[in-house]
């Protein structure tokens, strides 16, 4: 779960590490207010959850409060990548002397954490690596031993030689780990962490990204639950046990299990289509969850197609059908609904749904072929 | 041989009391692996399914000498029972258990390496060598004796394959589900190599999908090392970049783990890519004969 940038400042700011002067609001006017009282240019920023925010134009430096109003309007008139923005966080514009990278992150083949530090601040890290991938210092840490302070100073060092700058990179390092630690984060990054032209250090944004396996641990953080963001059938989905994610495409998948689900949706685009969603009824495909998901890919009004692939295993295919047949039979739309069932008892599975007005087909490929073709009559 | 587990792997199973483990205790014992002592804290002196329980593993690895255990632990206790396998010296330790934190898993696996234990999963459907035993949830009876081992990382996409192999006589010496998490105990280089040392194993199939660099590791490691054929599928060319796809590994972090990428790699290691779990069978076979074609030169 990431978190806003306003949210991953107010963390910051309690474990010691230094921002800007910033206040969030929802209106222009309160955008305008605040920079009146800030009494200095302001960067005028968006709230959202998703990445790209500055290529969109929602962030925009402003040098008056009358700026002020009309930069925060327009870009609360706006959608970041489908995102609707409805709060901007207005900041103090510092004078800039440098502007460094610090993150970090889980390093998957390692089994780490990793700490990473770069002097090429304020442009994507990921641009850095691919261009100049020298200009970004890694550390990797011990799972048992922990960041230690020897680790802080050997990346600030690398950042700085100036001993006051060095050890003040090495307090945020510090800090920005035990952030990492303590709210089970898979991402903590500051980018761009800025010298200022009077020699003060200050973390102008803030990255959270939280492992949603920790969640559990973490319920206060579920009050910074950022529900209104997010798609609202992804987040009914989830409410009812259901692993969904909205595409683009036309083609609704039902599927058993992950990789097979996208293993399916492989096959939709193969055959000419995109497929309308991501969706994981869970291993055992039992009738409630069979049934929701029908509503949930129903609901989507992009869907011209349904195909539902379930692999039996230990759930038997017949107990499959049945569900199937139910939510069949409560379907309000009428749009063309191709089953294929595989694994134990799937002949009686497939006899259960023989006078339903389902398309059975015999193979994956088959069926993701027969939904493309139905999809586009 | 087949790798990992064997028709002598002496199996306990942490958490034996709940709906999970008491359920695939059942089916792990029809299949006919040795199910020889069960872990619940706090219910020891009970028996399912005939099966004794004890509330330590240490004691229950003291009085049954197993030397694999499954976990069906739900996922806040999890991290707790893999350690604890661990130091009680459980060699083999298979966790099912979906929902681990990575923060956890990261010093559980550190940890499982120091005792010198091997992990599969979190997040795994199991391993299973046909006709002698299954550890884990899949269904045995799609499986079929067999030389061509599998390794994957997801389970029911997993079974599809194994079914479409099993009908084409194209048995499984030992079936891998290395888990679908981000941070597991053993990646596909770690199985790959026990697959080219067991004498049983003709042909390799290896089930990828989008997130983490294993894929590009494993076609590397291939290229240098694996003398035998190997067939590759990678599933997630729909994926959209930052966005989960159910399992919790299956993600398009900062531009890296792409499914072309992961295709890329293997192709470049000159290593055959299906387009579907529907066409494994076929390249396996063409692979197989060219084996054959090459060996009898």
């Amino acid at each position: 779960m990431r978190i806003y940038e306003y949210q991953a400042h107010e963390v910051f700011s309690s474990h010691g590490i230094p921002g800007p002067q910033m206040e969030l609001t929802r209106t222009a006017r309160g955008a305008e207010e605040i920079a009146k009282r800030f009494a200095r240019p302001v960067a005028v920023k968006a709230q959202v959850l998703v990445g790209g925010r500055g290529r969109a134009g929602a962030v925009k430096i402003a040098q008056s409060p009358d700026e002020t109003h009309e930069a925060a309007s327009r870009i609360l008139s706006l959608h970041v990548k489908g995102e609707r923005v409805r709060e901007v966080l207005v900041q103090e514009a510092l004078q800039i002397r440098e502007e460094y990278y610090l993150g970090i992150t889980v390093d998957r083949s390692h089994r780490c954490p990793v700490v990473m530090a770069s002097p090429s601040g304020g442009v994507e890290i990921e641009e850095v690596a691919k261009l100049t991938p020298q200009r970004i210092f890694k550390k990797l840490i011990h799972p048992l031993v922990g960041f230690q302070n020897y680790q802080a100073r050997l990346l600030a060092f690398s950042l700085s030689r100036n001993k006051e700058r060095a050890t003040g990179i090495a307090d945020i390092l510090t800090s920005l780990f035990r952030i990492f630690e303590e709210l089970d984060c898979s991402l903590a990054e500051i980018n761009p962490l800025v010298i200022t032209e009077d020699e003060k250090l200050c973390a102008l944004d803030a990255k959270i990204v939280i492992d949603d396996n920790a969640l559990y641990r973490h319920p206060e953080l579920s009050s910074l639950g950022n529900i209104e963001a997010e798609d609202p059938l992804e987040v009914k989905a989830r409410q009812r046990g259901l692993s969904y994610v909205r595409l683009d495409g036309e083609i609704g998948c039902i599927v058993n299990g992950a990789g097979l689900a996208m293993a399916t949706m492989d096959l939709v685009k193969r055959y000419g289509s995109e497929p309308a969603n991501f969706l994981d009824v869970g291993g055992g495909a039992s009738k409630d969850r069979v049934s929701s998901a029908l509503d949930i890919v129903l609901s989507d009004r992009k869907v011209k197609a349904i195909l539902v692939n379930i692999f039996g295993g230990i759930t038997r295919c017949d107990v499959v059908a049945d569900g199937l047949k139910e939510a069949i039979t409560r379907m309000k739309r009428n749009l063309p609904l191709v089953i294929r069932l595989s694994g134990t008892n799937e002949d009686e599975g497939r006899a259960r749904l023989a006078h339903t007005r389902a398309i059975l087909a015999g193979s994956m490929d088959e069926a993701a072929r027969v939904a493309v073709r139905e999809g586009k009559q | 041989m087949s790798i990992l587990v064997c028709s002598d792997t002496r199996v306990l199973v942490q958490g034996i009391t709940g709906r999970e483990g008491s359920f695939h205790t059942a089916r792990m014992k029809e299949y006919g692996t040795k199910i020889v002592a069960g872990v619940t804290p706090g219910r020891e002196g009970e028996r399912v399914d005939g099966v004794p329980v004890y509330n330590t593993v240490k004691k229950a690895r003291q009085e049954s000498a197993a030397n694999t255990s499954v976990i069906y632990v739900p996922h806040q206790f999890a991290p707790d029972a893999i350690l604890e396998a661990a130091d009680a010296g459980v060699e083999l330790i298979v966790c099912i258990t979906e929902g681990i934190s990575t923060l956890d898993m990261i010093k559980v696996c550190c940890y499982v390496s120091i005792r010198g234990s091997r992990l599969i999963g979190p997040n795994s459907p199991g391993v299973i060598s046909p006709g002698k035993t299954k550890v884990g949830i899949m269904p045995g009876a799609i499986h079929k004796e067999g030389s061509v081992g599998v390794v994957s990382r997801s389970g029911t996409l997993t079974y599809e394959v194994v079914q479409n192999l099993s009908i084409s006589d194209l048995g499984q010496s030992t079936c891998v589900g290395i888990g679908g998490d981000s941070i597991i105990g053993s990646s596909f280089v770690d199985i790959l190599s026990l697959f080219e040392e067991d004498s049983e194993t003709q042909a390799i199939v290896l089930i990828g999908e989008i997130g983490g660099r294993d894929e590009e590791e494993a076609a590397v490691f291939i290229r240098k090392k694996v003398t035998k054929p190997v067939v590759a599928l990678v599933v997630g060319r729909c994926a959209p970049r930052e966005k989960r796809m159910g399992h919790a590994g299956a993600i398009i972090s900062g531009g890296e783990g792409t499914a072309d990428d992961k295709i890329k790699a293997f192709e470049e290691a000159s290593i055959p890519v299906a387009e579907s779990p529907g066409n494994v069978v076929q390249i396996l076979r063409a692979e197989l004969e060219q084996e054959g074609d090459r060996q009898n030169l």
